[in-house]
């Protein structure tokens, strides 16, 4: 058992509603105006919209500490998938960036083939070869994993990570950003945020004291925790309740950050039995402790607070944009007047979608 | 007026209240000097039979007879305060109020003394003994009105 | 026989300066200790009979008593101790078994006090309880794996649930084996805590009834006063498969403590000895125990959860994962210091494995077999304090069983006399001078103020370690850590060792 890894940190997102792309100058802007929030040991961003010529593949970021695991993880890949295309991630040399391992992308189909035999969703299919390659081969980590979208995520300053990535040269409808600051070094780059799974990215400030037992029950239900990090254990929540569950969005949030039972015996009688029910059922899912987190897909964002409000999220919306960030200082440094700013109160999602989205998130 | 009544289906028979009525009573408050080296005869007074007791004291009537039979004015109703109250320096040791209490809460001195000894409520204290040290809460000191549960 | 060779176990001693002579102590032991000489006028006792219930003790106005271990000493030996010399003394003379009464006295590790708790310093804040909403509200039952909707967005309704305000329950103690003001207590503190307590096998006596949404009525081998009304009569049901004070045998109730009104609730003709069979004798295996759930669910319309309370044994994982497929909806299980009314001595000190161990290792197995989500998990035997709650959660229990300690509350002075039906306390006895001993009021009151005393603990425990709910303590077990404890012990439950 490794110890868990605890961090504090600041966050920052931005989606265009329209869906229009632009580059990733404004999150760099944002996130990097929260340099103190972070200590040098992790940043990162997700862009979703990046990929528009390969749409309709898996964009496989990778991390190899080694030829051997990319030439061991090249033939998994070939075994499993078709690969349309593979090529190193363009990076420029960065002064503050050293020791960056080997970072590849592949655009890749589950193989027809072997995803018959395997009685699986092409979703699920692709999910159980992540897990195996990330769990099975040394020296090796997929840490991107959805159609349309990359994550870009390492060790550094997070706006000295966006310029090793060259982000201003990428356009996204959505950017989702994250400085960290671990409280202990383990220096991996797979380590920093985004964390993700599929189209789902997710970056997260705080410490979630109710992790033993989140994790405990996800993994019963068939994930496995290899990273020790809260945001590991909340991707693979909202996966399991959006993705394998199919639980109504705002049935998530309530699991994730249940209301009180005050709040609850107060509700009209309806909504009392739905929140009730959920309590009963999900109790498990509670994250307990301090956190605000940004939940990407390719429809938008849902911000999130703890249920008690024990760290900031601010949310701010013009007409074109939606914004959200640990402090109101990171919004207003890209979009120094918006429509509307506010702070959602603890417990209370903000769900920020594309205009267009046609069957919402699930 | 506020009365110690009993709950006989809680009573124990231990007769501890006797000994907190005594040491209520004595010029020491001490339970052990109080029963060693002082004569006090307790007001309180423990009926038992075949699995049942319960403790009876004076029960502070309204228009009491011992007062009205008291040929020497030593028994008094307090208008205010409602108790039947003894003076023993007034009192000649005739008896008649034993003969005439109904409820036979009057006892004679057990040291052979001209006076007798009946319930005053602790009202040197302010709280009856027995009821307060009663470990089962078989005598409870409270209004009369309740009386009737 | 001859002369006797058993020495008093207990010495008392009057303090002759402050005794005075007010016999109280006598009135109240059942056991005839103490007695007043005329002649001597004086108060005398007779050791020999004293159990050391600290019935005299207690009441005694002048503090004139106290009770010593008897200080005869054997040759010093630490095979053949005093103890297991005076058991030979009594069986050779009665050529009975040994009997006794409450929980596994012996100094066996007791893995609660080897197990820390963790608080929050910096990286997350610690929650105030008395300034912040901190939840304590429990559900027992079975529930599905997932939640679905329907068109109209309404859940499917639950099976039914157990709603606990506080994860504390007053474990089975049936009316026969404690007086009907000891059961009088526990329903009324049950009822004004928002929590159960359990019937235990002895049926339900009618006065009780009105007391149905905090009762759990319990279905024993013996099946004593088992009947529609009464399996109506509770929130749940929960069949007793064992014990963990006598795995492997059946309640055993002696005919003295089978009076009028026992007689009547358990169905059984005054005055005989109640023992249940060692097994139910239509449970000879796993399937059969589907039945008797199905059977008890049919009975009652489906409308009540069905626990399976089995004692904690070597195998325990692997037949807790058996009641679980088999349909029950909380497994409820009993550590081997698990208190009793009535257990053969031995059996009671060498038989089952300790509650802390067996409850991990059915957490953990009920988790790998992906059942632990769908069913409740209750424990008990022996939950001591509210600290050992927060640490059997963070193992993994919804909920906790107590029983010693609810007696405890209620005036036992772990005499372990309770098999005689002499309790001096009113608590384990039928003696009517004996039960109006216990005040239901009072034992309520005490009752109430425990629950609450331990739910304001169990707050300030969770608001340490920065936690407001106590469905996140559940399975937490990075918020413990072992001392004193060798790695295989690390395993079994699971925690890292202290500085890890």
């Amino acid at each position: 058992m490794d110890d868990k890894i605890m961090s504090g940190c600041g966050l920052s997102g931005i989606l265009n509603k329209k869906g229009k792309r632009f580059s990733g100058k404004d999150i760099i802007q944002s996130i990097a105006l929260m340099h103190d929030r972070s200590n040098g040991l992790g940043g990162g961003f997700a862009a979703y919209g990046i990929y528009p010529e390969h749409k309709e593949y898996y964009a496989l970021h990778l991390f190899y500490d080694h030829q051997k695991a990319r030439n061991k993880v090249e033939n998994t890949l070939e075994k499993y998938f078709s690969i349309k295309q593979r090529e190193e991630i363009p990076t420029r040399k960065v002064k503050n960036i050293s020791n960056q391992p080997l970072i590849w992308r592949y655009f890749v189909k589950p193989d027809p083939n072997q995803l018959e035999s395997r009685e699986l969703t092409e979703e699920e299919y692709v999910v159980e070869q992540v897990m195996n390659v990330n769990e099975n081969i040394a020296g090796a980590y997929i840490f991107s994993s959805g159609k349309n979208m990359g994550v870009f995520k390492g060790v550094g300053y997070p706006e000295d990570i966006a310029d090793f990535f060259m982000l201003e040269d990428y356009e996204a409808y959505l950017w989702t950003a994250h400085g960290r600051f671990p409280t202990n070094t383990p220096g991996w780059w797979g380590g920093a945020h985004p964390f993700t799974l599929l189209d789902w990215s997710i970056v997260h400030n705080g410490e979630i004291s109710s992790y033993g037992a989140n994790k405990r029950y996800i993994e019963m239900h068939g994930y496995k925790c290899t990273m020790m990090t809260d945001t590991e254990v909340i991707t693979y929540l909202f996966d399991l309740l959006i993705r394998k569950h199919k639980l109504p969005i705002e049935a998530v949030i309530q699991a994730i950050a249940s209301p009180l039972w005050s709040e609850i015996e107060r509700m009209e009688p309806q909504a009392q039995n739905i929140a009730k029910t959920i309590r009963t059922v999900y109790g498990s899912c509670l994250l307990n402790g301090p956190f605000s987190i940004i939940l990407g897909h390719s429809q938008g964002f849902i911000a999130l607070n703890d249920r008690i409000k024990l760290r900031p999220l601010v949310v701010a919306e013009d007409e074109e944009r939606m914004y959200v960030a640990s402090e109101e200082s990171a919004i207003r440094e890209v979009c120094p007047e918006p429509d509307k700013i506010w702070t959602p109160r603890g417990g209370e999602a903000v769900i920020a979608q594309l205009e267009n989205a046609g069957k919402g998130v699930v | 007026m506020k009365k110690v009544f009993a709950r006989e289906e809680y009573c124990l028979g231990c007769k501890l209240c006797e000994v907190y009525c005594v040491t209520s009573h004595s010029r020491s408050k001490d339970v052990v000097k109080a029963h060693k080296s002082e004569e006090i005869t307790p007001a309180v007074i423990i009926e038992s039979g075949e699995n049942l007791s319960f403790a009876l004291q004076c029960r502070h009537c309204d228009d009491a007879p011992c007062v009205r039979a008291c040929i020497t004015g030593a028994m008094q109703k307090d208008p205010e305060t409602g108790i039947v109250k003894y003076d023993e320096n007034k009192c000649v040791g005739c008896w008649t109020c034993i003969m005439t209490c109904p409820y036979g809460a009057v006892k004679r001195d057990e040291y052979n003394r001209n006076i007798i000894s009946k319930c005053d409520l602790c009202s040197e204290t302010g709280e009856p003994a027995c009821a307060a040290n009663c470990p089962n809460n078989a005598l409870v000191y409270k209004e009369q009105e309740e009386e009737g549960e | 026989m001859s002369l006797s060779l058993k020495n008093p176990e207990f010495l008392i001693e009057r303090n002759y300066d402050r005794c005075i002579n007010c016999q109280v102590c006598e009135r109240q032991c059942a056991n005839d200790s103490h007695y007043y000489d005329e002649e001597m006028d004086k108060m005398l006792s007779k050791d020999e009979n004293c159990v050391n219930c600290q019935r005299c003790v207690t009441l005694c106005p002048a503090n004139a008593l106290s009770i010593r271990q008897y200080p005869l000493e054997y040759r010093k030996n630490s095979n053949w101790t005093g103890e297991m010399i005076n058991n030979i003394y009594k069986q050779a003379e009665s050529g009975g078994v040994l009997l006794t009464g409450m929980g596994n006295p012996t100094p066996k590790k007791i893995y609660w006090d080897h197990i820390l708790l963790n608080a929050s310093q910096v990286t997350n804040p610690s929650i105030d309880p008395l300034r912040e909403p901190m939840e304590l509200k429990t559900f027992l039952g079975r529930k599905p794996g997932k939640l679905e909707f329907d068109e109209n967005g309404n859940p499917f309704p639950l099976p039914p649930q157990l709603e606990l305000d506080t994860p504390i329950m007053f474990s089975a103690m049936s009316f026969g084996s404690i007086s009907i003001n000891a059961c009088r207590s526990l329903a009324r503190a049950a009822t004004a805590s928002g929590i159960m307590y359990n019937t235990g096998e002895g049926g339900l006596h009618q006065d009780l009834y009105q007391y149905k949404e905090n009762t759990i009525v319990q279905v024993a081998s013996g099946r004593f006063g088992v009947h529609q009304e009464y399996l109506e009569a509770g929130a749940a049901i929960e069949i007793k498969i064992g014990q963990g004070a006598k795995p492997g045998i059946g309640g055993h109730l002696p005919g003295e403590k089978v009076g009028d009104e026992v007689s009547r609730t358990r169905m059984i003709p005054l005055g005989t000895d109640a023992l249940s069979p060692a097994p139910h004798h239509d449970i000879y295996s796993i399937e059969d125990l589907r039945q008797l759930i199905y059977a008890l669910k049919e009975a009652t319309d489906y409308t009540k959860p069905v626990s399976v309370k089995i004692s904690a044994v070597h195998n325990v994982a692997a037949i807790a994962t058996g009641i679980a497929t088999a349909g029950a909806d909380i497994i409820s299980i009993d550590g081997y210091r698990g208190g009793t009314g009535a257990a053969p001595t031995l059996i009671r000190d060498n038989v089952g494995i300790p509650i802390e161990l067996a409850l991990a290792a059915v957490d953990e197995r009920l988790r790998r077999e992906g059942l632990r989500d769908q069913v409740s998990l209750v424990i008990g035997g022996t939950i001591r304090n509210s600290a050992d709650i927060v640490k059997a959660i963070a193992l993994g229990a919804d909920t906790v069983y107590i029983a010693s300690a609810a007696l405890i509350a209620m005036g036992c002075h772990m005499c372990q006399k309770c098999y005689t039906g002499k309790c001096n306390w009113g608590i384990a006895t039928q003696q009517p001078d004996l039960v109006k001993r216990l005040n239901p009021e009072i034992g309520e009151e005490r009752l109430k103020n425990l629950i609450r005393g331990w739910s304001l603990e169990i707050k300030e425990m969770l608001g340490g370690m920065g936690i407001n709910a106590i469905e996140s303590l559940r399975g937490n077990r990075l918020m413990l850590r072992g001392i004193d404890l060798n790695e295989r012990e690390l395993a079994v439950l699971g925690i890292k060792h202290a500085g890890e």
